[in-house]
């Protein structure tokens, strides 16, 4: 048998700019807003990325992070605490990643979304209050300034700063060795499955 | 950790192997789909040229764009008829059971998993909707998941997790007058935060929540995940079998059902379990709650002052004020008196036959304030046909609501039910986040089915327990 978790891209350091988005408690309605959602595909998702923030009913560009030019070309997205709340969507990262994003630093996320985020090799790293608050002003002062996220070490670089952030170790090992996709790994172990459903009264 | 509880006991039955990367892989009794987070699953699997694995433990039903008033075929809206189609062709090729409207079956998927006997106690049960966590009322281990997630399932009918702490809720004591179990959920999400359950899943247990029927049990399980907890869950009990029992599912087979029950009662949680938190609530000192913000964290009793964002934790001020001025409320007033347009009696959390039968006390004999258009959604067909073969159509018609057929509808504003412009909307569904409804400026207020239909009737958000009930029996 093939090995389960070839062709999987190992996700070990995610390096480039970043966009803060400011706010606790961003729902996955604000992300990317029900009426989106009437699509068989993720395709072309990403332009609706916190649509209702960014256009107003005649769709003029409000205030937005990701209405501005100096963050058009982030990947490192920094939030707040209890992003992502809300419904299980996967359509929320899936637009965040189609939008260019492929890491998020933040205060902490609700549980379906980091591992929606997980599913798609996408980091989602922890730190608390002061630490994102002062890499939210650094990104804002520093639209072009390097981000460095190496998953594996728990740590983020920026302007000569180094800050500790915290990943999930299930999560980090997923990442840092590529088998973050776990159809195929799970796949594998169809006898397992099988005795398992054996042993279940009702199935 | 937790020990000796109905999610360790769960959890360690459906355990097939530990992943490389130390997550647990499990097995799922039961997966329920739906047309909007399931296709890019089933578009995945035929990329890889997989088949679904076991189809004879999948469900389907069709829910989030279903139109509720005409819903004779093409659907009206072009993107709908195009996802109801693609699901169709899905389980057709599958060969997965599809309660489409037209069996009369057709419902909200957290409506019809439990009347069709499929959710059960010490099952562990998964979807694509982040309420999934309603099965959880039965003693199942219930959580939504994303569409990735959703392509594991179907591929291998299991799924990667990592394993949770265990808070016990001990609610105590016993409701008062006109408060309910949406009640007891809202001053849980108030006291512990939208985010105070991450990490954890969540054990309802006491004497106000034993006193609960299924029905008042999904309401609390269902918004388990407004409060941050993937999943939550009620030890099973006698009234857990009796609606079991009761189900077409387990009449056609009661031998089933003898066969199950040691099975059931083995996996509630022992007298002697160890938890990682346990927190009280007293039941006897609720009122019937309101949301006056943008999260279902933000409640209140009906009568209580709406608070002043610097009076509350740091890390909420800024929500709670972007809230207040988004709700055009101020710290010091009631939500008692607050003008309503539309009223909203339906969703997964509060579209079951005692609800509208709740509301419908409420209603009989009254009419519907002049400004505002209410409408009554029933979360299945099924309560849909109980509920007008006992005279509730034609007691909220009479009144002036609007009766649809079954469906999502207004809890998120995903088929022609929706807020306009910043309508304020009495709803008894889970979610007022901003634009949930339809409209980015549309306001929602979170309450109890009793609290909407009492909206409806004064125009305003009211307390109920100042409206006499009349008794329909």
């Amino acid at each position: 048998m093939s090995d389960p978790t070839e062709d999987i891209p190992e996700v070990d350091y995610v390096e480039g700019t970043g966009i803060p988005i400011r706010g606790n408690d961003i729902d996955t309605d604000q992300i990317i807003p029900a009426r989106f959602m009437k699509v068989v595909t993720f395709d072309g998702l990403g332009q609706f990325s916190f649509f209702d923030l960014r256009f107003d009913d005649e769709d003029n560009e409000k205030d937005h992070p990701m209405n501005e030019d100096r963050f058009k070309d982030a990947n490192i997205m920094v939030v707040n605490n209890n992003f992502g709340c809300g419904s299980s969507r996967e359509h929320a990262p899936q637009a965040l990643m189609r939008w260019g994003i492929d890491a998020i630093i933040g205060e902490g996320f609700a549980e379906i979304f980091a591992g929606n985020c997980l599913a798609l090799g996408i980091p989602t790293l922890t730190a608390d209050h002061e630490t994102i608050n002062a890499l939210q002003q650094w990104v804002d002062d520093n639209p072009d300034g390097t981000i460095e996220v190496d998953v594996e070490a728990e740590t983020v670089q920026y302007g000569g700063n180094e800050i500790s952030v915290n990943v999930d170790n299930a999560q980090r090992q997923a990442l840092v060795e590529g088998i973050w996709d776990t159809t195929a790994l799970m796949k594998a172990n169809q006898n397992a499955i099988q005795e398992t459903a054996n042993s279940l009264p009702y199935v | 950790m937790s020990s000796g509880t109905l999610y360790d006991k769960v959890w360690d039955r459906h355990k097939v192997t530990t992943l490389p990367n130390g997550q647990d892989q499990l097995f799922v009794g039961l997966h329920l789909i739906h047309e909007v987070t399931s296709p890019q699953a089933f578009g995945m699997l035929r990329e890889r040229d997989i088949e679904v694995a076991r189809p004879d433990l999948t469900l389907a039903t069709v829910d989030h764009i279903v139109p509720t008033a005409d819903q004779s075929r093409p659907y009206t809206d072009d993107a709908a008829e195009t996802m109801m189609s693609e699901l169709e062709e899905n389980v057709r090729d599958a060969g997965i059971n599809f309660l489409d409207p037209t069996t009369g079956d057709q419902g909200i998927v957290h409506v019809v998993g439990p009347e069709q006997g499929l959710t059960q106690p010490g099952k562990t049960i998964v979807c694509g909707d982040s309420h999934t966590s309603t099965h959880g009322a039965f003693g199942a281990l219930a959580f939504g998941i994303g569409t990735s997630q959703i392509r594991d399932v179907l591929a291998t009918q299991t799924i990667a997790m990592e394993k949770q702490q265990v808070r016990k809720i001990q609610v105590d004591g016993e409701l008062g007058e006109g408060v309910e179990a949406k009640d007891i959920i809202l001053e849980i999400i108030r006291k512990l935060g939208t985010e105070g359950g991450v990490g954890y899943v969540y054990e309802y247990a006491g004497e106000a929540i034993e006193d609960l029927g299924m029905e008042g049990r999904m309401s609390i399980c269902n918004m388990s995940i407004e409060g941050g907890a993937r999943a939550g869950y009620v030890n099973p009990d006698e009234t857990t079998f009796e609606w079991l029992e009761g189900t077409d599912y387990f009449q056609d087979n009661p031998e089933e059902f003898e066969d199950l029950k040691p099975y059931w009662e083995s996996i509630q949680s022992d007298a002697d379990a160890e938890y990682d938190d346990v927190v009280h609530i007293d039941a006897s000192e609720l009122d019937p709650m309101v949301t006056w913000g943008t999260t279902p964290g933000q409640g209140i009793g009906i009568n209580d002052p709406i608070p002043a964002p610097e009076d509350l934790a740091d890390d909420k001020v800024e929500t709670a004020r972007r809230a207040q001025k988004h709700m055009r409320v101020e710290p010091g007033e009631t939500m008692n008196g607050y003008d309503i347009d539309v009223a909203f009696l339906g969703s997964c959390t509060n579209a079951r036959l005692p609800d509208l039968r709740r509301a419908a006390r409420i209603v009989e004999g009254r009419q519907v304030d002049e400004d505002v258009r209410a409408m009554v959604v029933p979360g299945s067909q099924r309560v849909q046909e109980a509920a007008e073969q006992e005279g509730l159509k034609d007691t909220f018609e009479a009144a002036g609501f609007e009766w649809r057929n079954a469906g999502c509808s207004m809890c998120l504003g995903m088929n022609e039910d929706q807020l306009e412009g910043d309508e304020a909307c009495a709803s008894s569904s889970n979610r007022n986040f901003i634009g949930r409804q339809g409209s980015k400026d549309g306001r929602t207020v979170l309450m109890n089915p009793r609290m909407v239909a009492a909206a409806a009737i004064n125009g305003e958000v009211s307390d109920v327990r100042e409206m006499k009930e009349v008794n329909l029996a």
